[in-house]
């Protein structure tokens, strides 16, 4: 019987001992998988971050061609500088420029090195200083996209490109004559979309989105905490609360398109709020975003410890100051949690706009809920569709002001919440 | 933390109706909607006639050509919009449909051509296609090769096998999904042209439209048409990487790429501007727009815009609508247009369809 035994625990150890070198290889392993995985999504990261960077950097330089504009005072009469004829005063610079180009055509492709923006930006300076009627200054002035797009090699220096011979010739002798560079890229930031590469800007989908976002924030961070804190600390468990957090997780699983059929059935269609306007999408996107907000805020809720309540209970405060004195503070760093998921998931939608309207040409910027806006993902997509060349580089742009918009808002989540934390 | 909760309910609670109530004031812009091919011209032309006047730019939104369709027949007033664009025209159960809401007077537009190209990346070379090729290579089903009017499941896998002349690459043709208004001009123009060739098909047409629809206007299904999506550049990009597949997108996409890609001949001709223009490329499908007039006394605009975008400057021959890759109509039929929106006449009527 004795012997017995020592023998069991013979062969368990022996069994121990010859599994042992089994079990760290295994341990070994596993390690080696999670170094893999980690490697490998960052390998997608840079991959990603990468072909983005390389394919927008360079849209946050433009070219610029530098012309002697002669103001003219018979194109610009006194009385009528709103309107006049700007574009001329940029093709008589062009002619003088190249003095041996004849015929129609070739002065049409010899304008066509200009971008139409030059006139729009030479009768801003007229308005803004009369005295420069009369004169003759050197502007640099925006160029074509496509010639941005040869400067920076996007498009071959031969004529299987868009460019003929002789255009070729006059962008070589423009380069030699020091006539074109390239300079920071001001208009991008600085106007709303265009359908013209050069002349189009990100601010019109930017303040979109920031009004759109403030929207939902405002609307779903309140209502959202509230409806956790009445479900975790005052709804007596039952089958309604049940009812109610099945519906709530349903509700956050739900494809982001429908949220739009409903916005659309309801504040346009019932209501009869204004189509591709902020205020609708943010009210759209708060629908979205309030079931995440409830999930995260309400786990945040109960993983207070119980001690903190009943303390506070024990010391005679109320419920209600319970919650707010107590429970609330110590929840809000994983509320905020949940509130950043929830508005990072609402900056990239779409599909739930569409059906809203706010996936549209916009060119003026928004300035209030009710204006006709875009948003950033939104301007994304219509510049990825575009057929112009300039324009996939401007889309990857967005995509880079896209990224930094979120990064800003998740590093101030961080930091509200370690603010909050603090505190305890 | 308490007060700061409130205030931001009370302020969220607060706006609310503050805005509903700005909601039915007059709209001093014009709203497009409609399809996403007429899209990169309208918004050029939108963009020109919000900068040189004194009204807003109008807002255009990319709903496809039976979305916008639906969204301009819903009714009359703000809330609607004013302008559908369409890649295709406006059919009868859609006209009618505007009538069944109020939108009595509907005046037709039709702005130009565009050109669908079938295309391959410019490393490999050109192929020469005909209608029929292209149905042969495509369909579901094709005719039985023993001559009898039976089909038989499409068992071409290389264009070789579909004809001779062609090279032993394999079919692989990238295309928009059906949702997509080019691929239905594709299907009706090309496919179902090709499917005519066969005699005992063209006659089944007349006896029987839809049998005739299950067999020419049915693409395969068994991965040599490959749906690439709606974005059209992407369709270039994948061609370029794949030099042995083809790509089917609009004109305005080969005219900005024509150093990546090439146009392949149909029915030996090239998809070039002048060709389509001409009418002598056979896969082209006109576009249009569609106008509410009782709208053109209430917004701003409608007419300048009209104006604008029927000018010899815009969708002339030498336009800036041409620049973009939009074929003009000839002379005579852009004389009329620009007539039919100066005056606003005349208005469709059930004896247009």
């Amino acid at each position: 019987m004795n012997e017995n035994s020592i023998d069991n625990l013979c062969s368990v150890t022996d069994t121990v001992r010859n599994g042992l070198a089994r079990r760290y290889r295994a341990e070994k392993r596993f390690r080696w998988f999670g170094v893999c995985a980690i490697f490998l999504s960052l390998l997608f990261l840079v991959i990603l971050f990468g072909d983005i960077l390389s394919k927008g950097l360079p849209a946050f330089s433009q070219t610029r061609i530098k012309l002697s504009i002669f103001f003219d005072p018979d194109l610009l009469p006194a009385d009528n500088l709103e309107s006049a004829d700007y574009n001329a005063l940029v093709k008589s610079s062009c002619r003088k420029l190249f003095p041996e180009v004849k015929g129609r055509r070739s002065k049409r492709a010899l304008y066509k090195l200009v971008s139409e923006g030059a006139a729009y930006e030479l009768r801003k300076k007229v308005l803004q200083n009369h005295n420069l009627i009369g004169t003759t200054r050197d502007f640099w002035l925006i160029a074509d996209d496509e010639l941005d797009m040869l400067m920076k090699g996007k498009i071959l220096r031969d004529s299987t490109g868009r460019y003929n011979q002789q255009q070729l010739g006059w962008i070589e002798k423009l380069e030699h004559d020091g006539r074109l560079r390239r300079q920071f890229n001001f208009t991008f930031f600085s106007s709303g979309d265009s359908r013209d590469p050069e002349l189009a800007g990100i601010l019109g989908a930017l303040s979109g989105t920031i009004l759109t976002l403030a929207l939902t924030l405002l609307l779903s961070f309140p209502i959202g905490i509230g409806a956790a804190i009445y479900l975790e600390e005052f709804l007596k468990k039952g089958r309604f609360s049940d009812f109610l957090e099945v519906n709530i997780n349903n509700l956050a699983a739900v494809p982001s398109i429908i949220f739009g059929l409903l916005g659309l059935g309801v504040f346009i269609n019932f209501f009869g709020l204004p189509r591709s306007a902020p205020l609708v999408g943010g009210l759209v996107l708060a629908l979205m975003t309030l079931p995440t907000i409830i999930i995260s805020s309400r786990a945040a809720i109960k993983a207070v410890p119980p001690s903190i309540r009943e303390a506070a209970l024990g010391l005679g405060a109320s419920p209600v100051q319970v919650v707010f004195h107590h429970v609330l503070p110590l929840a809000m760093p994983g509320m905020l949690t949940g509130t950043i998921i929830g508005m990072a998931r609402a900056l990239g939608e779409t599909a739930p706009l569409l059906m809203v309207g706010m996936v549209a040409f916009i060119v003026d910027i928004p300035k209030s809920f009710n204006a006709a806006a875009t948003v950033l993902p939104v301007q994304i997509y219509l510049w990825a569709d575009s057929p112009e060349r300039a324009f996939s580089e401007r889309t990857s742009a967005a995509i880079i002001v896209l990224l930094i918009f979120l990064i800003l808002m998740n590093a101030s989540a961080v930091f509200l919440r370690r603010k909050f934390e603090k505190r305890w | 933390m308490k007060k700061m909760m409130f205030m931001l309910l009370a302020v969220a609670m607060l706006m609310l109706p503050a805005m509903v109530s700005h909601a039915g004031s007059l709209r001093n812009y014009i709203t497009i909607v409609g399809s996403s091919t007429v899209y990169p011209f309208a918004t050029v032309v939108a963009e020109k006639f919000g900068k040189t006047t004194e009204f807003k730019t109008p807002l255009i939104e990319a709903t496809g050509s039976g979305g916008g369709l639906k969204l301009f027949a819903a009714g009359i007033g703000v809330k609607y919009s004013d302008i559908t664009n369409a890649s295709r025209r406006i059919k009868r159960s859609e006209f009618e449909k505007c009538r069944k809401n109020g939108v009595q007077e509907v005046i037709e537009i039709k702005i130009g051509y565009d050109g669908i190209v079938i295309a391959n990346a410019k490393s490999a070379p050109r192929f020469k296609l005909s209608r029929r090729d292209l149905f042969l290579a495509l369909a579901q089903e094709i005719p039985n090769p023993d001559g009898s009017p039976t089909v038989i499941a499409n068992p071409y896998k290389t264009w070789q096998e579909v004809n001779q002349n062609l090279p032993a690459t394999k079919i692989r043709v990238l295309g928009p999904p059906p949702t997509s208004g080019t691929r239905d001009a594709f299907v009706e123009l090309a496919m179902a042209g090709g499917a005519k060739s066969f005699l005992w098909l063209k006659a089944l047409k007349k006896k029987n439209k839809h049998k005739f629809k299950a067999i020419a206007h049915t693409i395969r299904e068994d991965g040599a048409y490959v749906e690439a999506g709606e974005n059209d550049n992407l369709i270039v990009q994948k061609l370029q990487a794949d030099p042995e597949s083809l790509g089917i997108f609009g004109f305005s996409f080969l005219d900005q790429n024509s150093d990546r890609v090439q146009g392949s001949l149909v029915d030996g001709i090239e998809p070039t501007f002048e060709n389509i223009a001409d009418g002598k490329y056979p896969v082209s499908r006109p576009l249009f727009f569609y106008v509410k007039k009782a709208h053109v006394a209430i917004i701003p605009g409608i007419k300048g815009y009209l104006k604008e975008f029927t000018s010899e400057k815009a969708f002339g021959e030498e336009g800036y609508l041409s620049d973009r890759g939009l074929i003009p109509m000839p002379q005579a039929e852009r004389e009329h247009y620009r007539k039919v929106a100066a005056e606003l006449k005349p208005i469709l009527t059930p004896a247009d369809f």
